[in-house]
Order: structure tokens, then C-alpha cells, then sequence
């Protein structure tokens, strides 16, 4: 892609941000369930429509999907996020009825939209169908806020949210505990502290 | 007995005392140990440790167990029908404004706030009770550490301890046999102690009201009641029956084995068994009833579950609701001898209302990346902290601020959850996939973070009082805050920040963003660290304060304040195990008295 054609579907993504996200705001309105409330049942997961009913659309949980597994795909060490149940997740966060997930819910559900924009832009098709050489290409501009052009900032924060709430999902499931060789949350007869030799080859003993 | 209601409670109580927390969880032990006959309300549900989500993980619960407006510290949080926010229960801000805000944390439930507190459990020391002979400012406490200090012994024995005696200044030893051994350091913890020994600042072994080994049923029980043949009993059963610390999953989720402290496992259940307390819950009180002879005589509440005002009485009453909730009753129990609030001749209920002076940084730490699989839950933090230590520079007027703070501190390989991973841009640059993964793998484990708390000077700008039109859902009017921090606690804020800083860098350290120097955006807003005490501060004057050094209000002879209202300055010592003592110390005056016939 020249120069030219960069600053072209930049300017163009600088103007349909806000607009898009007020249009899948609208396209889907804030969830109406109640939240869990002040004495909720603590074993309140597993139930069909619990907490709350989710409300993403199956294109954008396939989109969601795909997103997911961009930023935590499978490895030698563990499984990918849509396989850690991620998408659930996601879908969960932006459906709950709480304001700083409805915050959430327009930048992710307004940043999936612009994904396929940006695809279409890009190469005419949705994201979902682009090769995945094309699909990297487009997050690689916008996966550190910090070096993004100034008109993907915002597509640059929905990035970081999403993968902030990919990275949530994964790690506080069974795989992602796995992931990081977490070993706690077993009874013990005794607390031993670090081993001596860690200690010492840290310094510290 | 012991759970009863409004309609089979019973008339004949020596002791009414409204609340289940620290304050009435402690009072209510005491005096029905010693034989009195005691009735407690609480305003919240019936609760037992045994809900508790222990050893739940975060997949389990919606969001990832993050907290929400209905469950602000966590899904898992022990707290039920609490917060920020209790629905129903409004309250009223002077200001919006960060500068004078004040957050209320509310729990309305059986043993109140200590079943999800953090169980930190340090003593005042002999200058946090006589602040203004030593720096002019705020006020003494009518009393001294040696009034208090065999009630922190005693506290100590039965609710179980970790710490050790080292000695620093106003930093007081136990005595013998009073703590459990500090639980082993986590490696973060060890490079804390080695680099911060290095700037001069001395790290040592926390306490918690958490049991690192069994209780000493045999000898202990003695030691909290001489001469109590059946009290001594009755404990050391209770004892036998707690089970040390599994070292995992957080003590906040409410602990069902009874491995630390909360009211609800460790006040309660000896209490009930001697037969002399009995409990309603959902009772709402909201005001203290006096007799033609200008005495209490017990109080109106409102039975929650049917909607009714409802009354209890006893010859004497205690309020250990917190501290503002016990300010709001006393200023809405309004009468034509007391046109301003029970017990406020004085004008100074409400008044000199204290928090924490908060302030934190986190950094991460290149030397703890990669380490090996460690297990790190431990005693689920604070196996170390730093206490104050600058006393020297600070006499000197070397720092800018009166007052000191100690430092809690923390790391590890925490159980991963909804928040790992999440912002690495800094360390990671931004990267996904595969890259993002083995990043996630370096940096697990490798963050520290330090937190400040402080002592603040009370001051006639931080008060709370009934606001004149708001009502809670029943009728009754509630508390408007105001609020202000003094230049004393900005700076002191702005101190944490650059110590802490300074530690991290000595770790080879990094910090995601530059320190704040301005302490006025370091400072955690009012009321936020959940310290709140004061609003009926005891003192040695009728003119100047709301109750003697007994808890006992100058006004009415038969009432008692045994919460943290009572608070004449706000030590940087986290309050809970003084409002405990100081409870102690009260019921022990009030039983002297019946025995007595002066109450």
C-alpha cells in the first residue's frame, strides 16, 4: 500500500469511527436485564440466561471469534481463546448491565464494525473472509496506541480493550491458569516460602 | 435463643448493642462471657462464613469475578448488600467536587465489614494516643498505650495474630505468647526487604488476624478470662474448633474454616454458646429511646423483612454501628431535651470525621520476570510491611508534613484473572499473538505494587451531619458529608509517591508512568480506604467531646460508643484491632458498673 492510499482510508477511518459506533449503538440497544444484584447466588454461572442474557449477534461473535484468536491463538503450551471459551466472555462483558460495561459494549461492538469497515476498505471484503496475512496487516496498525497513525487512535483503544478483555477471558479460565504454570488455590499443610536455592540465585539469600 | 425477632426477643436485656462488626461483634462477646444478657441488632441479613466462595475460581463467576456497582470488590467479595452504594440507603456529598469527596463503604450483614476486611491487625503505639502534646495539632486521647495495651494482649489471644516484636519505636512488642509466628516471604518480598534496606527503610513481618499455626487452647483461654471458669471453656472449644490457614484463596471471600478473624466465626459463635446473646437481623436502628429520668432505655429499629418500627429494650445501650452510621443515630434520635442529637451538648457528634491518607504505586520488576512455577498464595499478603520510620527527620522538621504511614506491600504469582494480561502496552510494545502469549509468560509474577497509609490530622472541614431532606426507602434522614484534606496529608501523599518510587527503582524497577508530585491528585478520595472513624471522639472534656475515656457519652449515663467513632486521632495503624480493644475495654467498664448497680 503507497503512502497515498494510507492517508486515504486513514482519513476515511478518522470520519466513520464515531459514527459507527453511535450506529452500533444504536443497531443494538443497551441490554434491559438487571444486574445480579447486592446478594447474588455465588454459584449463579451455568445457568442458561445467567446472569444475563447475551446479546451479541452471531456475526459478531463470529467476528469476536476471529479477533480472539489473533491475539491469543493456540501455541505448544496451551489452547487459543475461542477455545477457552473467550467469546462467551466478551459477549458476557459487553451484554452486562452495568455502565462501565456499556461503555465497553459501544467501543467493542463499535470497533468489530470497523474492523469489516476497514476490511472492505481495504480489500473489499469482510475481515472475516480476509487471508489472514490481510487480517494481521490491519491490526498491526492499530495494536499499540502509542504508534498508531493519529486517525486510528480510537481504533487503537478498541484494540487494546479487546485485547485486555481477550487476555481477561484466557487467563482466568482453566487454560490460561495452565498457561502460567499457576499452582496455587490447594489447601497446604504449611506455607514453606520460595526454595533456598531460588533465594540464592536471585541474591537473596 | 440465640437468633430471635422483633416478636420473640426478649424484655429483660442488661445490654442492647446495635451492630455485628468489630465494635459490637467484640462487645457483645465480652459481655455475655462475663455473664450479661445481651441483645444485638443488625441492621443487614442473617450471614455465615460457611456461603463463602472459597477455593471458586474466576471462571466461575460472571465477568471474571470483577467487581460491579452490586459487588464492588469482587464477585467472590464476602460483603453482601454493601458498598459503595446500598441500595435504598442513599447518602448526601457537599461536593462532588475529588478535592472534598467522601465515599461511604457500607455492609448490611452479620459481622458487618469484617468479613471481607483485610485483617491487618497493627497497635496503635503510645504516641498515637497523645498527638497533640507531640505536634500541636488535632487532639489527645483521654487515655494512654498502657490503658490499652492488655486489651490489644487479649484481642490478640483470642482472635489470633501473626507479627513479631521488634522493638521500633512506636511500634509496640506483644506481650509473650500473644502472636502467632509471621508467615514465610514471597521472593518479591524478599527483594523488597533487601533493596529498601538499602534507602533505610526497615521492612518486617506483617500482623493479620490469621492463623499461621493452631491457637493455644490450653493456656490462652486462661490469659482472656481469669477467673471465668465457663468463659475459659467455652473459648477453648471454640479454639480447638478453628483450623489454621490452608494457604490459598483470598481471606476477602469470607473464610469457612475459620482460619482468621470476622465476627461471624470468631466473636459470634462463643458468644451465642453461652446462652446469653441473642441476635435479630434486618433490624434497622435508627434511634435511641430515653426514659423520663433522661436515660436510654433502648431503641426503635425497623424490622426489614415486614416494613414495622419495632422497639427493644435494656438497661443499657451500645452503639458499635460504624462510625457514621452510630453518628446518624445518635442525630436523629432528636428530643426536646436533646433538639440537636442524643448526646451532642457539645455540638461534636458528627464532627472530626477521619479516613486513611491512601496513596499507591505499582511497578514492574525485569528481576522477578521468568521465575519458576511458585506456589505464592501464602497468607494472601502483607507477610511483610514497613511501619513509619522517618520519626527522627519528621521531629526535626525535616519532611514538610506532622504525621507518619506505613507501607503495604505486594506481588507474587496472585491466581491469574481477568485483569492478567491486560495493559502490557508499555512493557510489550503492543503485541498480539503468539509474541503476546509468551510476553504475558516474562511478566507473570514480576509486578510489585506499595501502598501508603497515613495518619490525618482531623480538621473542622471533614464532618458529616443529617441532610435536611434526603430519606433512605424507610423514611429515615441520612448523613450529608463534607470533607477536606489539610496541606499536611497532600504532602504526605505526594511522600508515598516518591518513596515508593525509590524502592522500586532500588529493585530495578520501573514505574508505567511518572510519580505524582502533586499530592492533591495523589491522595485516594475520603473515606475510600474505609477507615473512617471519629464523629464522637472521647475525650477529657464535656465542652469538647461526645464520650469519656470509656466510651460512655457525657450526656446519658447508659450509653456506650464502642466503634471507631470514638476515635480522637487516626493513627496510620489500621483501626479494626483498636476499635476491638477499645470495646473490650468498655464492655469490661460496663460490667464493673452493673455489678456495681451503676448502670
Amino acid at each position: 500500500m503507497d503512502r497515498r492510499t494510507t492517508i486515504k482510508w486513514v482519513l476515511a477511518a478518522s470520519a466513520t469511527w464515531p459514527l459507527l459506533v453511535q450506529r452500533e449503538a444504536r443497531a443494538y440497544s443497551a441490554p434491559t436485564a438487571r444486574g445480579y444484584g447486592t446478594d447474588p447466588n455465588l454459584s449463579v454461572k451455568g445457568l442458561a440466561g445467567e446472569p444475563w442474557p447475551l446479546t451479541m449477534s452471531a456475526a459478531q461473535r463470529r467476528l469476536a471469534g476471529i479477533l480472539c484468536d489473533i491475539i491469543i491463538p493456540a501455541d505448544d503450551r496451551s489452547q487459543s481463546a475461542t477455545a477457552a471459551g473467550v467469546v462467551d466472555f466478551i459477549d458476557e462483558w459487553v451484554s452486562a448491565p452495568y455502565p462501565d460495561f456499556q461503555r465497553d459494549r459501544g467501543i467493542v461492538l463499535g470497533g468489530l464494525a470497523w474492523l469489516d469497515n476497514e476490511a472492505d476498505r481495504r480489500f473489499g471484503k469482510e475481515f472475516f473472509d480476509l487471508e489472514a496475512v490481510e487480517q494481521l496487516g490491519i491490526c498491526d496498525d492499530i495494536c499499540d496506541e502509542s504508534r498508531a497513525a493519529d486517525a486510528l487512535r480510537e481504533a487503537a483503544r478498541f484494540f487494546a480493550l479487546y485485547r485486555d478483555l481477550t487476555a481477561g477471558g484466557f487467563y482466568s479460565s482453566p487454560h490460561g491458569r495452565k498457561d502460567l504454570d499457576y499452582i496455587g488455590n490447594v489447601p497446604l499443610k504449611s506455607f514453606d516460602g520460595p526454595p533456598t536455592a531460588l533465594l540464592k540465585s536471585l541474591g537473596l539469600a | 435463643m440465640p437468633f430471635v425477632t422483633a416478636d420473640t426477643q426478649q424484655s429483660d436485656y442488661d445490654v442492647i448493642v446495635v451492630g455485628s462488626g468489630a465494635g459490637g461483634g467484640q462487645s457483645a462477646y465480652t459481655l455475655s462471657m462475663d455473664g450479661a444478657k445481651v441483645l444485638m441488632l443488625e441492621a443487614g441479613r442473617n450471614y455465615s462464613a460457611t456461603e463463602s466462595s472459597m477455593f471458586r475460581t474466576p471462571d466461575l463467576a460472571p465477568l471474571g469475578g470483577v467487581g460491579t456497582p452490586d459487588k464492588p470488590f469482587g464477585f467472590y467479595d464476602a460483603t453482601v448488600d454493601g458498598g459503595w452504594n446500598v441500595p435504598g440507603e442513599p447518602y448526601v456529598r457537599a461536593t462532588e467536587a475529588d478535592a472534598g469527596r467522601f465515599e461511604w463503604w457500607r455492609a448490611r450483614m452479620l459481622g458487618g465489614r469484617t468479613n471481607h476486611w483485610g485483617r491487618i491487625s497493627l497497635r496503635n503505639g503510645p504516641y498515637d494516643f497523645k498527638p497533640k502534646t507531640r505536634d500541636g495539632l488535632g487532639f489527645d486521647w483521654p487515655i494512654d498505650y498502657d490503658d490499652v495495651a492488655p486489651y490489644y494482649d487479649k484481642v490478640e489471644l483470642l482472635i489470633g495474630v501473626y507479627g513479631s516484636n521488634e522493638g521500633l519505636e512506636n511500634t509496640p512488642n506483644s506481650s509473650p505468647g500473644c502472636l502467632l509466628p509471621p508467615p514465610k516471604p514471597l521472593v518479591s518480598d524478599y527483594l523488597v526487604k533487601q533493596r529498601a534496606k538499602r534507602l533505610g527503610i526497615p521492612v518486617i513481618p506483617g500482623h493479620r488476624a490469621v492463623l499461621t499455626q493452631a491457637l493455644d487452647y490450653k493456656h490462652s483461654p486462661a490469659r482472656v478470662h481469669p477467673g471465668n471458669a465457663k468463659a475459659q471453656r467455652i473459648l477453648a472449644e471454640d479454639m480447638r474448633s478453628r483450623t489454621p490457614c490452608l494457604w490459598a484463596t483470598p481471606c476477602g471471600y469470607g473464610c469457612a474454616v475459620r482460619a482468621n478473624y470476622q465476627s461471624t466465626t470468631v466473636h459470634l459463635p462463643p458468644a451465642l454458646k453461652t446462652g446469653n446473646l441473642d441476635i435479630i437481623t434486618d433490624a434497622m436502628v435508627y434511634e435511641v429511646t430515653l426514659g423520663r429520668d433522661g436515660r436510654a432505655n433502648g431503641v426503635n429499629f425497623i424490622d426489614r423483612i415486614s416494613g414495622k418500627q419495632r422497639h427493644a429494650a435494656a438497661r443499657v445501650v451500645i452503639l458499635a454501628a460504624s462510625a457514621c452510621e452510630s453518628v446518624r443515630i445518635l442525630l436523629n434520635s432528636k428530643s426536646a431535651q436533646f433538639p440537636q442529637g442524643l448526646a451532642n451538648s457539645s455540638g461534636k457528634v458528627g464532627r472530626y470525621l477521619m479516613d486513611t491518607v491512601g496513596s499507591g504505586v505499582g511497578g514492574q520488576i525485569p528481576l522477578l520476570e521468568n521465575l519458576p512455577p511458585l506456589n505464592e498464595d501464602a497468607a494472601d499478603g502483607h507477610q511483610l510491611y514497613v511501619p513509619w520510620w522517618l520519626y527522627q527527620e519528621q521531629h526535626a522538621g525535616k519532611l514538610g508534613f506532622a504525621r507518619g504511614y506505613h507501607i503495604e506491600f505486594g506481588g507474587g504469582k496472585r491466581m491469574p484473572g481477568s485483569g492478567t494480561g491486560a495493559g502490557l502496552e508499555w512493557l510489550t510494545g503492543g503485541s498480539y499473538g503468539t509474541k503476546f502469549k509468551q510476553d504475558v509468560r516474562r511478566y507473570y509474577g514480576s509486578f510489585v505494587w506499595f501502598d501508603g497509609r497515613g495518619e490525618m490530622i482531623p480538621n473542622d472541614q471533614s464532618f458529616c451531619e443529617i441532610d435536611s431532606q434526603v430519606k433512605d426507602k424507610w423514611g429515615i434522614p441520612v448523613l450529608r458529608f463534607h470533607w477536606q484534606w489539610s496541606e499536611h496529608e497532600r504532602r504526605q501523599a505526594a511522600h508515598m509517591q516518591k518513596t515508593f518510587a525509590d524502592i522500586i527503582d532500588a529493585m530495578g524497577g520501573r514505574t508505567q508512568h511518572p510519580v505524582l508530585s502533586d499530592g492533591a491528585k495523589a491522595i485516594a478520595p475520603g473515606g475510600s480506604i474505609i477507615h473512617e472513624v471519629g464523629g464522637a471522639m472521647m475525650g477529657s472534656d464535656p465542652k469538647s467531646s461526645v464520650t469519656n475515656s470509656w466510651g460512655q457519652t457525657w450526656d446519658v449515663n447508659n450509653l456506650f460508643i464502642n466503634d471507631g467513632a470514638v476515635f480522637a486521632s487516626n493513627a496510620d495503624k489500621n483501626p479494626t484491632l483498636t476499635i476491638m480493644a477499645l470495646a473490650w475495654r468498655s464492655s469490661d467498664h460496663i460490667l464493673g458498673r452493673m455489678r456495681r448497680k451503676e448502670l
